[in-house]
């Protein structure tokens, strides 16, 4: 560390809107906000250069509280429009959020089809296994013998999503776990994936204190995972399904070429398409 | 940062485990330093803006005092490193995620009162304390050591200040977090 060489820094701060997150509070998402801006004054990124795509839900109000474009879009259809706004704008930094729900459930089609395509951006998913918005219904996280919903009152009986294998399998370039009790540890993870070409997913541990308040225990289960990142997909399947879903990392980076095809000159303008539409 | 406070012994909670990045000069102590009251003040600007979502109003200022408390000192540290602009520094961790005097980021809840938000605060002195306490008695150049000393004795004045506050404040009654109209309705 050398003070003297210091020069005045990109804040994280320039990267938040006026806008008061009304997330409850204590919930990891708070932490999760910081942790993207953190990366994204990390990486000298400006906002006007940044997307920050959404579906619905709690976490999904993300766009909104910072400085970035932002759309908050349809429940699930948050990659959809991610890639749509990568594909026409490849200059931007995309960066898609959301949750547990929104992303593998409602939205799990597209997660399947977004890590395959391998667009060039990073999918941050704060999963807190419930539906926080809705009131606190078991979600495709949810451990199968959670008993605190009305509709599942004996527990959903189902296997959990795995979505760091899934996304393994499906393709994804960049996987990692991270943890909303540690927003710098995060805030690294998040740059790094921003950084690596190709679709990268990050899994957030985000406690929901609120209907999971147990959540709060977290901090002490959630740990740097032992291993060193692997390119070996084989070797990153055999460490992601034999954890405990608590090791937090890079846990694979791969180097597959992102899928970006050439706007060619003749794409029509806005005037063009809408011309279509006149009556 | 001076205040006249009556002192107290404090519990000797010091580590044996080697400091992470021990400075080497003053003016890598002083970064540290700054880094470390930069994130403590930011955290409790975020408790109290989750505080006055929550209309918890009451909470919501006494987390805005001590974030000015945190920035009084953050800003003193940038003083006497003879700049006007933040440094550019890593983020410090001390025995866990954050720095020493870091809040964890989990431990509001919307009913909570200004005992609860002084247990916090009284928690994060007290480590920052023993941080800076631990890093007096470190392998580090004398000048380090001296310059972390008297940061533990204003830190030691901290922990005074916080623990006569919460003379003022009464200990919640068992119950407290029970909400008439919670927001779990269930489904």
């Amino acid at each position: 560390m050398n003070a003297n060489a210091a020069v005045v820094a990109r804040t994280p701060q320039e990267f938040k809107s006026d806008l008061k997150p009304v997330w409850c509070p204590g919930c990891g998402d708070y932490s999760v906000l910081a942790a993207i801006t953190k990366a994204f004054a990390k990486l000298e990124l400006l906002p006007q250069n940044v997307a920050v795509i959404s579906g619905i839900g709690c976490s999904s109000r993300i766009p909104a509280y910072t400085s970035c474009y932002g759309f908050h879009g349809v429940h699930g259809r948050a990659l959809a429009l991610g890639t749509g706004v990568k594909l026409a704008r490849p200059d931007l930094t995309v960066l898609v959020a959301g949750g547990d729900g929104d992303g593998y459930s409602i939205g799990g089609n597209h997660f399947l089809h977004a890590c395959r395509r391998n667009v060039d951006m990073t999918y941050i998913v704060m999963d807190n296994r419930v539906y926080g918005m809705t009131k606190g219904q078991a979600s495709p996280t949810t451990e199968p013998d959670w008993e605190f919903s009305k509709l599942t009152p004996e527990g959903t009986g189902l296997r959990e999503f795995h979505p760091l294998v899934i996304a393994l399998a499906s393709g994804a370039n960049f996987i990692a776990r991270a943890f909303s009790g540690d927003p710098n540890g995060t805030a690294d993870i998040i740059a790094q994936a921003i950084g690596t070409p190709g679709f990268s997913f990050v899994e957030v541990l985000s406690p929901c204190v609120t209907f999971r308040p147990e959540q709060r225990h977290w901090k002490d289960k959630a740990r740097p995972a032992p291993v060193k990142t692997t390119s070996d997909p084989s070797q990153a399947a055999r460490r992601i399904l034999t954890d405990d879903g608590f090791n937090v990392g890079v846990l694979y980076v791969g180097n597959r070429k992102p899928y970006q095809p050439s706007i060619g000159r003749g794409t029509k303008k806005p005037a063009d398409l809408e011309a279509g539409f006149v009556l | 940062m001076k205040k006249t406070v009556k002192r107290k012994p404090l519990a000797r909670r010091t580590t044996a485990k080697p400091l992470p990045d021990a400075p080497r000069s003053v003016a890598d102590f002083l970064a540290q330093a700054w880094a470390i009251e930069a994130e403590a003040s930011d955290r409790y600007r975020e408790f109290a803006e989750q505080m006055e979502m929550a209309n918890n109003m009451e909470v919501a200022q006494l987390f805005r005092k001590l974030e000015r408390i945190e920035q009084k000192h953050r800003d003193q540290i940038l003083a006497h490193m003879g700049r006007s602009t933040p440094p550019r520094v890593k983020a410090y961790r001390w025995e866990g995620a954050e720095g020493p005097e870091t809040a964890a980021g989990n431990e509001l809840h919307y009913l909570m009162q200004p005992w609860h938000a002084l247990q916090i605060a009284l928690h994060n002195e007290q480590r920052a304390f023993d941080f800076f306490k631990q890093l007096a008695r470190a392998r580090v150049p004398a000048e380090v050591r001296a310059a972390a000393k008297e940061m533990a004795g204003e830190e030691r004045e901290h922990v005074e200040l916080i623990r006569e506050w919460l003379k003022m404040v009464s200990k919640p009654a068992s119950g407290w977090d029970q909400d008439p109209d919670p927001p779990a309705f269930g489904d």
